[in-house]
């Protein structure tokens, strides 16, 4: 069943409620929120996949908890803030949820929450692409698919 | 009214040395009547991340395309959109960006689209301002929205069509300035960017093969003249009196070759294919050929 978790669906409305310049400041807000990297990755780059669909390098890193609760890991670079951005939405959006919820949340998401108009319908591609490749690692690592 | 040219001996071998300034010279300039700086980066929010102080940003994305159809703003858009950066008809514009100037470049024939005289390139960009230790702000800029006159843009000049490209190919020599794997026909876009939708992969035939970072040197300013010359002319064997039409994957790493052979190397009608790739490969029944070698024009 697909539906947009809590954590998503918050995110959404605070973007929707502001004006397109603002919503790049909500955006670039989250690009600074995105946390480094946590140690056992950091030394491990052959962990982590790249998004080859977002212009700039981005890679993340999905894990799925022995309670099967999720955890998105992302890294890019900061001339990049807006693929840091989507990827700060997508690994926040995300986080705690269980398998089912992540691999519920709706493919469109990322053309819902008002950014297609702040930075084109090619760029949110990249973000389309970031939450198709997360939803298949945990597909793949609690072997759903 | 314009700013006094950057006199630095480094551009004076250039054919058009006015189009560039460095980053000294912007520096001691900026604040000057008459100038406005601009920023065009691929990342729509680089800018905010801090720019040059009393920048502004045009993207290219949202602000010089329409939003509808695939093409520019008209002569209505551009002048609100100048009007609203501050910029008069007849100011100096210095434009910069990230990717040695890529985005810059191309915000640059788009101003030139419509006539805009005095617009000019900062050698190395965003990236080399920032390298220098350069000032850099997250300020935001305030505007005095100017009255930037309607004028049309001519699509005639800088510009060419597919159908153009059809009738030049065995004509007039074609740029390909992408990567030699999207050349080749190995794939359809650059290394490490987004599918952008072209069904066929390969190139237009008789096109040489001259990525555009040929242009570039390590810290992103534009080489020599006499480097320039060697990759262009004795390179890719381009007559200075040869028209050249450039093309890439969506016109903006060939609008940076389009400013090396029109503003360096002093070419007088080289025009920049937008539709590139991303029309091509997908246009019906239209020559490609596909291998590192330039191919034949096919028989009309």
């Amino acid at each position: 069943m697909s539906a947009v978790p809590p954590a998503l669906e918050e995110i959404r409305e605070d973007f929707l409620a502001l004006g397109v310049q603002e919503r790049l400041q909500l955006l670039l807000e989250f690009a600074n929120e995105l946390p480094p990297l946590p140690e056992r990755y950091a030394d491990h780059p052959d962990l982590l996949e790249r998004v080859i669909e977002c212009q700039s390098p981005v890679f993340i890193f999905a894990e799925v908890s022995d309670d099967e609760r999720v955890h998105l890991h992302a890294t890019a670079p900061p001339e990049a803030p807006t693929t840091r951005g989507f990827a700060s939405i997508v690994a926040q959006g995300l986080e705690g949820l269980t398998v089912d919820e992540v691999l519920g949340v709706p493919d469109d998401y990322p053309q819902t929450i008002g950014l297609v108009e702040a930075v084109s319908p090619l760029r949110i591609r990249g973000m389309t692409a970031l939450l198709a490749r997360a939803k298949r690692q945990v597909a793949e690592k609690a072997h759903r698919s | 009214m314009t700013v006094e040219v950057d006199q630095s001996a480094r551009f004076a071998d250039y054919a058009h040395p006015e189009r560039l300034v460095s980053g000294e010279w912007l520096e001691a300039h900026l604040g000057t009547p008459g100038l406005v700086v601009v920023e065009s980066d691929e990342d729509v929010l680089l800018y905010e991340t801090g720019h040059i102080p009393g920048a502004v940003k045009i993207d290219w994305h949202t602000e010089l395309n329409d939003p509808v159809t695939r093409d520019y703003v008209d002569g209505e858009g551009f002048a609100a959109l100048l009007s609203s950066k501050g910029i008069s008809r007849d100011d100096t514009v210095v434009i910069y960006g990230d990717k040695s100037n890529w985005w810059a470049a191309y915000a640059l024939w788009v101003f030139s689209l419509f006539g805009h005289e005095d617009v000019r390139l900062l050698d190395g960009g965003r990236d080399k301002w920032i390298a220098e230790g350069r000032a850099v702000t997250t300020d935001k800029t305030d505007v005095t929205p100017t009255d930037y006159p309607v004028v049309g843009r001519d699509d005639t000049t800088l510009r060419a069509f597919k159908d153009d490209v059809l009738a030049a190919i065995g004509r007039v020599p074609l740029v390909d300035v992408r990567s030699p794997e999207e050349f080749s026909g190995q794939r359809t876009t650059a290394p490490a960017y987004p599918e952008e939708g072209a069904l066929r992969a390969g190139h237009i035939p008789t096109a040489q093969n001259v990525p555009w970072a040929k242009a570039a040197a390590e810290d992103g300013t534009f080489k020599s003249k006499d480097e320039l010359t060697a990759v262009y002319r004795d390179g890719a064997k381009l007559g200075q009196g040869d028209e050249v039409i450039a093309y890439c994957r969506i016109g903006e790493r060939s609008s940076h070759t389009w400013f090396v052979l029109t503003h360096l190397l002093g070419y007088e009608n080289v025009k920049n294919y937008d539709g590139s790739w991303t029309e091509w490969g997908s246009a019906v029944r239209v020559p490609i050929v596909t291998g590192d070698e330039p191919g034949e024009a096919p028989q009309r």
